[in-house]
C-alpha cells in the first residue's frame, strides 16, 4: 500500500520495459494498460519484401502520463522491444537488452560522483520489465529461460502468459505450474510481490500472496471497445463467444495493472534504486578496484620475486596471528576449567553442610592443573 | 503427333471394366502416405496430425516437465501406421521433426530436414537402378509437408521465408496456421492476406502446381485452395457435448470451439483438401515431379562423372585442367 501520496503535478516517474515475441501482443498489452493507442500499428500492413530481413532487437521508448482513478499521477515511459528473437540467429538479443538497463545504471553512477549534479537528471533506470511467454502449452523454451536468467540480476522481471485467450482453463492452469516449476528449476529470481509478515501491513501482506499465486499472470489484451448485451467492454470478438479484458476470470489483466501502477509500484522503483543498482554498483567498483591492483602490481619493478615475498611476509604473519589465537584459547579452555572445579566444589562443600546428618567423605580436590 | 480419330464401335466390348480392376488391384495393394510436420515446439503439429486421421497417430514431442532436456538440434522422428477406411488400407508415415526453429540460434536448423527429404529421393532412387530391383519399391518419399506458421497475425519470420523457399524446391508444401482460436475472424484474413503477398513476393512455389494436362475442373479446385492458403486451423482429439452432440472441439471460459464449424475454423477445408480431393495428387506429384527433378539432376550428374572418367583414362592433350573427377553424387 502507498504511504505517501506524491501529488507533485509532473508524476512519479515509472519506467517499464516490454518484451517478448513479435505477435504476442505487447503494443495491444502497453495499449489496454495506458488506455490509449500509445504504440501504433500502423495498419498491420508490413511490406511484405521486409520478411526476410534480420534487424535485431531494438529498444524504442514511449512516453505518457497516466492518472489513476485516485488521482495518481504517474509519469510513464514504457520500452517496447521491436525484431526481438526475430532473427534466426537471436543470442545477440540478451546482450542488447542488458547494455541499455546497465547504462541507466551507469548513468546515475556517473551522476553520483559528480562534484556539480545535474539539475536536470532524468533517472531511466527500468523499475520493471515484462517478459510475455508464448503459450505454447510446453513451458518455457531455452530463450525464455536464458533471457529471464540473464536480466534478472538487473530489473525485477515480471513473467506473464501473452495471448492467454488461446488456452483453455485446464492449460491455462497447467501452463502456469510448469513456468513456476520451470522458474524454480532454474533458480530464476523473477518479482514475486515480496512480503514481510510481521512488518507489513495484513492487506498488503493478503494481497501480495494473492498476486504470487495468480504468477505467472495469463494476460489478454484489447483496445478496441466491444458491445456486448447491452454493455460496452473492452474485448476480442470471436464466432464462439466474446473474451472480456477486464473480466477477472478470463484475463488477470487487471490484478497485473493494480499491481503495477498502484499496490507496487514503490515497492518495484525501491527495489530497482536499492537493491539491484547498489548490487550493480558495488559489482561495478568493485570490478574496477581488482583491475586497479592488478594494474598497481604491475607497475612495481622485479614484479614476480616482490610479489612471492610479499605472499611469503603475508603468510608469516597469519601463521603467527593463527598462534596467538589458539595460545589464548588454550588459556579460555583452562580458566574455563578451573571455575568449573571450583562450582562443583562449593556445590559439593553445601550439599555436605545441608546434610548434617549423613557424613561424606571430604570431596578430592579437583586440581586443575594449569598447563 | 495428332490424336488419332476415336472410332466408334458396334458392340460393348466391356474394356471400360479396366477402372475397376485396376482399383481392386490397388485397393489390395493398399497406399503409401508419408507427412511430414515442420513448426517450432508448441505449434500443435501432433494434434493436427491426429485430428486429420482422427485418430491418436502421433504423440507431443515437445518437453512436459523440467526434467526434459532442451534439444540442440532438429531431429527426424518417423512413426508408421496402417488405417483402414472401407476396404482401403493406408500405410503411413509420420514423420515429425522435433527440435526445430526452438534454439536461440537456429542458423542451419532446416538442413536435417532436407537430408532426410533428398535422402529419401536417393534411396528410391538406387534401388530403381539396381539390376534386381524389388517387384514394388517401398516408397518412403515424403509426400506432403505441413508447415505450421505461429498465429502472431504480423507476419511471416525471416527463417520461415528461408526455411519455405528451401522446402518447396524438393516437396509438396502446404503451409498451415495451427491454433487459430488465437485470432478474431478479422486478423485472421489480414494476416493470411500478407502471408500470401510474402509468399508471392519471395517467389515461394507452393503446392498445388497447374500443369498443362489437367482439366479445368482441377484447375478450378486447384484456385479455389489456393485462395484458402495458408489453412487457418483448430485441432482437437477432445470431444465435448453440445446439445446432446459430440463435436471435437476446445472449451474456453467464454465459449466452444467447434473444429469441425467452417464458421469457426478452415479444418474441414484443409482436411477434405488433404485426403478427399488431392491425396492421390499428392502421392504422384512428389513421383512425377520432385522425384523426377532429382532423378535427372543425379542422373546428369553421374553421366558427367562417367563421362570425365572416360576421358581421363585416355587422356587427350587438351585435356582442361579445371575437370575435378567427384567421387560422390552432388548434392
Amino acid at each position: 500500500m502507498r504511504t505517501a501520496k506524491k501529488t507533485s503535478k509532473k508524476g512519479v516517474p515509472f519506467n517499464l520495459l516490454v518484451v517478448g515475441d513479435a505477435g504476442l501482443g505487447r503494443s495491444a498489452f502497453v495499449n489496454t494498460l495506458c488506455e490509449k493507442p500509445l504504440i501504433k500499428k500502423d495498419n498491420t500492413h508490413f511490406d511484405p519484401s521486409m520478411a526476410a530481413s534480420m534487424s535485431p532487437v531494438e529498444i524504442v521508448p514511449y512516453q505518457t502520463d497516466i492518472v489513476l482513478e485516485d488521482g495518481f499521477r504517474i509519469s510513464l515511459t514504457v520500452l517496447d522491444t521491436p525484431h526481438f528473437n526475430e532473427a534466426i540467429d537471436n543470442e545477440n538479443n540478451f546482450d542488447i537488452i542488458l547494455q541499455y538497463l546497465e547504462s541507466q545504471y551507469d548513468n546515475v553512477l556517473e551522476e553520483e560522483t559528480r562534484i556539480k549534479r545535474n539539475a536536470k537528471f532524468s533517472d531511466e533506470r527500468v523499475h520493471a520489465l515484462i517478459y510475455f511467454i508464448s503459450p505454447t502449452g510446453h513451458g518455457l523454451r531455452e530463450l525464455d529461460i536464458e533471457l529471464m536468467k540473464r536480466l534478472a540480476p538487473r530489473v525485477n522481471v515480471i513473467p506473464v502468459i501473452a495471448k492467454a485467450d488461446s488456452l483453455t482453463a485446464e492449460e491455462l492452469k497447467e501452463t502456469k505450474k510448469m513456468i513456476l516449476d520451470d522458474i524454480a528449476y532454474y533458480h530464476i529470481p523473477v518479482y514475486n510481490f515480496p512480503y514481510d509478515e510481521e512488518e507489513d501491513e495484513e492487506a498488503l501482506v493478503s494481497l501480495s500472496k494473492s498476486l504470487r499465486s495468480k504468477m505467472p499472470f495469463a494476460i489478454v489484451s484489447s483496445d478496441r471497445l466491444v458491445e456486448i448485451g447491452g454493455n460496452t467492454i473492452r474485448g476480442r470478438v470471436y464466432p464462439w463467444g466474446v473474451v472480456d479484458v477486464d473480466n477477472p476470470s478470463h484475463s488477470d489483466f487487471l490484478a497485473l495493472r493494480s499491481a503495477i501502477f498502484s499496490t507496487h509500484l514503490e515497492d518495484l522503483q525501491s527495489i530497482t534504486n536499492n537493491q539491484l543498482y547498489e548490487s550493480y554498483r558495488t559489482e561495478k567498483l568493485s570490478a574496477s578496484h581488482l583491475a586497479m591492483d592488478s594494474s598497481y602490481n604491475d607497475l612495481s619493478s622485479g614484479n614476480q620475486q616482490d610479489q612471492v615475498l610479499r605472499e611469503d611476509r603475508l603468510r608469516a604473519i597469519e601463521l603467527s596471528v593463527q598462534r596467538e589465537i589458539e595460545e589464548k584459547r588454550r588459556q579460555l579452555l583452562a580458566r574455563e576449567e578451573a571455575l568449573r572445579a571450583l562450582e562443583e566444589k562449593i556445590a559439593a562443600s553445601t550439599a555436605a553442610m545441608a546434610n548434617t546428618s549423613v557424613s561424606t567423605p571430604p570431596s578430592t580436590e579437583n586440581s586443575a592443573s594449569q598447563s | 503427333m495428332e490424336n488419332p480419330e476415336s472410332i466408334p464401335l458396334n458392340n460393348y466390348v466391356g474394356f471400360d471394366s479396366i477402372t475397376s480392376q485396376i482399383n481392386r488391384k490397388l485397393v489390395r495393394r493398399g497406399f503409401q502416405f508419408n507427412v511430414m510436420v515442420v513448426g517450432p515446439s508448441g505449434s500443435g503439429k501432433s494434434t493436427l496430425v491426429n485430428t486429420l486421421f482422427s485418430a491418436h497417430l502421433m504423440n507431443s514431442k515437445g518437453r512436459v516437465d523440467i526434467q526434459t532436456p532442451y534439444r540442440q538440434t532438429t531431429e527426424i522422428n518417423v512413426t508408421s501406421h496402417v488405417v483402414q477406411e472401407n476396404r482401403v488400407q493406408l500405410q503411413l508415415n509420420l514423420i515429425d521433426t522435433p527440435g526445430y526453429g526452438d534454439q536461440i540460434n537456429n542458423d542451419k536448423c532446416w538442413e536435417p530436414i532436407i537430408k532426410y527429404i533428398r535422402d529419401q529421393h536417393s534411396s528410391y532412387l538406387r534401388r530403381e537402378l539396381n539390376s534386381h530391383r524389388e517387384k514394388r519399391l517401398q516408397d518412403t518419399r515424403v509426400h506432403c509437408c505441413l508447415f505450421f506458421i505461429r498465429p502472431t497475425g504480423h507476419s511471416l519470420r525471416p527463417i520461415d521465408i528461408a526455411v519455405l523457399k528451401r522446402l518447396t524446391e524438393i516437396v509438396n508444401v502446404v503451409p498451415v496456421i495451427a491454433k487459430s482460436d488465437s485470432l478474431t475472424l478479422e486478423e485472421r484474413a489480414a494476416f493470411k492476406q500478407q502471408i500470401r503477398e510474402e509468399i508471392t513476393k519471395h517467389d515461394i512455389n507452393l503446392y498445388p502446381y497447374d500443369s498443362d494436362d489437367i482439366d479445368d475442373e482441377e484447375l478450378n479446385l486447384n484456385a479455389a485452395v489456393r485462395n484458402l492458403i495458408p489453412f487457418a486451423v483448430v485441432g482437437s482429439e477432445k470431444e465435448i457435448v453440445v446439445d446432446g452432440k459430440h463435436i471435437r472441439g476446445r472449451q474456453n471460459r467464454w465459449g466452444i470451439v467447434n473444429v469441425d464449424d467452417e464458421n469457426h475454423c478452415e479444418f474441414i477445408y484443409l482436411r477434405n483438401f488433404l485426403m478427399r480431393t488431392h491425396l492421390q495428387d499428392l502421392i504422384e506429384t512428389t513421383s512425377v515431379y520432385h522425384y523426377e527433378r532429382f532423378r535427372s539432376k543425379q542422373l546428369s550428374t553421374l553421366k558427367e562423372q562417367s563421362s570425365m572418367a572416360s576421358r581421363m583414362a585416355s587422356p587427350s592433350p587438351n585435356f582442361p585442367d579445371h575437370f575435378h573427377p567427384s567421387a560422390t553424387i552432388a548434392n
